[in-house]
């Protein structure tokens, strides 16, 4: 039943993929670029707040 | 004759008005209110205490800087009637689509958390066990949202944004410093002490706490649940414009409340200014509490509305509050997962609940840029928008807003984890 549960899941994530493979908005590849290097550098940042988080619960 | 007609005319006009501009009102106030959540309570109460009324200016200037960003989900959601999930995805693609829902529910999920904690330990003031509070909170919510109408639920959820605006009596009654307060309210300052590490964490939080990644999605879909058209949206404007406006008065006087009757005292959480007050005014210190378990439960509900609304457009399922549970279950599925999630945690013994909190309104800010970006690309589609695309100042107000949270951050990250940087 769990297996069916991922199975489904998993095809309702493929189908979402599909539907939405081409974007509406084009997008320069400086953009796009750009947008990716944005989200990494704020991923990375939490990151950091999450090692503050854990060094300040530690002490 | 002709004056009392003329009078009689314009009486019966605004009449029509207001109830108009009533019967449009909601999600701006809801979210705007909402935005003052258990986690912003606690910032707010922590800001007063450490730091007096030097920073109510600092509060003043996000409330516009929040209209801006909401703003623009009026625009996008009664424009296009979709959801900010769906219409991230229908745009830029699934990558950036997934990307955006990951973010959304993380952060939710983690702010869910927080909404929580407050409700605890504001009801843990007149001796609720947490456990009692957790499941009248799931009790109330789910009530909520299982009477199949958009509407009703709006409604509610606007008496508990009446109620939220309890810190105003409670502000009004202690006698504050009218001086003090306009002075911190007029002269941007800073506080004794100047630039340190605890002022840049208190500021990142109180941004944080002000423009969330939810708050985004969580109007956007409302507006579409609604069923707002884009002849309403000057009133959804209006709405978004009171709201904010409604943040600002509530934060002030919560920093109002701290700042006058426990200045330089340590803070971490609104409970315990709420113990706090209850020798001096025991009135103030249970309105403290209410609000703050107010609060947390207003923001709960959006908050998982939020999530479950972007999850129902993403993935196909009905996800109307104007859909019963067999017609939607999904959705609903969902919101009550997420609620059965977020207050397990706080029952669990020991959980650092008042550090989580703070942090959590840091890592929200940070995220939003990301968000925001999104939304402002979205608004400029003329093709999407049409007439109702971002203006030059828009783009400029919203623009300068993702570079200063980006430069804040930055600077957050730096001081993290080069402490002695900022000092103290």
């Amino acid at each position: 039943m769990i297996v069916d549960f991922f199975r489904n899941a998993a095809g309702g994530v493929r189908a979402i993929n599909q539907k939405y493979t081409t974007p509406h908005i084009k997008m320069t590849r400086g953009v796009r670029f750009s947008l990716g290097v944005l989200r990494f550098y704020l991923l990375f940042l939490v990151g950091i707040m999450v090692y503050k988080f854990i060094t300040t619960l530690l002490h | 004759m002709n004056i009392l007609s003329s009078f009689y005319y314009r009486y019966r006009k605004l009449l029509k008005t207001i109830r108009l501009y009533l019967i449009i009102a909601g999600p701006g106030i809801i979210v705007m209110v909402a935005d003052n959540d258990a986690g912003g309570i606690t910032t707010y109460t922590a800001t007063g205490a450490k730091y007096g009324f030097h920073l109510i200016w600092f509060l003043v200037l996000l409330g516009p800087i929040a209209y801006y960003v909401q703003e623009m989900t009026v625009r996008l959601g009664a424009v296009t009637k979709r959801g900010h999930a769906e219409a991230i995805f229908h745009s830029f693609g699934s990558f950036w689509g997934w990307f955006s829902l990951l973010d959304l529910v993380l952060v939710d999920w983690l702010t869910m958390i927080t909404e929580f904690i407050g409700m605890t330990a504001a009801m843990s003031i007149f001796g609720v066990p947490p456990l009692v509070t957790v499941i009248v909170g799931w009790i109330l919510m789910g009530t909520m949202v299982l009477q199949g109408r958009y509407w009703t639920w709006e409604k509610a959820a606007l008496v508990f944004c009446g109620l939220n605006l309890i810190y105003i009596p409670a502000a009004l009654m202690i006698n504050p410093p009218v001086d003090k307060i306009l002075h911190g309210t007029f002269i941007p300052q800073l506080p004794p002490g100047g630039f340190t590490n605890a002022l840049f964490f208190l500021l990142m939080a109180n941004i944080g706490t002000t423009i969330a990644p939810w708050m985004i999605f969580f109007q956007q879909s409302a507006v579409v649940d609604k069923g707002m058209q884009e002849k309403d949206m000057l009133w959804g404007k209006l709405d978004t414009a009171v709201g904010s406006f409604l943040t600002v008065v509530v934060a002030t006087g919560c920093i109002v409340l701290t700042a006058t009757l426990l200045p330089g005292q340590e803070i971490n959480d609104a409970a315990t200014a709420a113990f706090r007050f209850l020798p001096i005014n025991h009135y103030v210190g249970a309105f403290l509490a209410i609000g703050l378990f107010d609060a947390g439960l207003l923001g709960a509900i959006c908050i998982s509305l939020a999530s479950s609304w972007a999850f129902g457009e993403v993935f196909g399922w009905a996800h109307s509050l104007n859909h019963k549970v067999k017609e939607a279950p999904w959705f609903y599925a969902y919101y009550f997962f997420d609620l059965l999630l977020a207050g397990t945690v706080v029952l669990i013994p020991h959980a650092p609940l008042v550090l989580i909190t703070l942090f959590v309104q840091v890592i929200a800010v940070t995220l939003l840029p990301a968000a925001l970006v999104f939304l402002i690309l979205l608004l400029n589609n003329e093709e999407t928008m049409g007439e109702y695309k971002n203006t030059l100042f828009q783009n400029v107000a919203n623009i300068g807003i993702v570079v200063m949270i980006i430069i804040i951050s930055t600077l957050y990250g730096i001081s993290a984890l080069y402490p002695k940087i900022l000092g103290g």
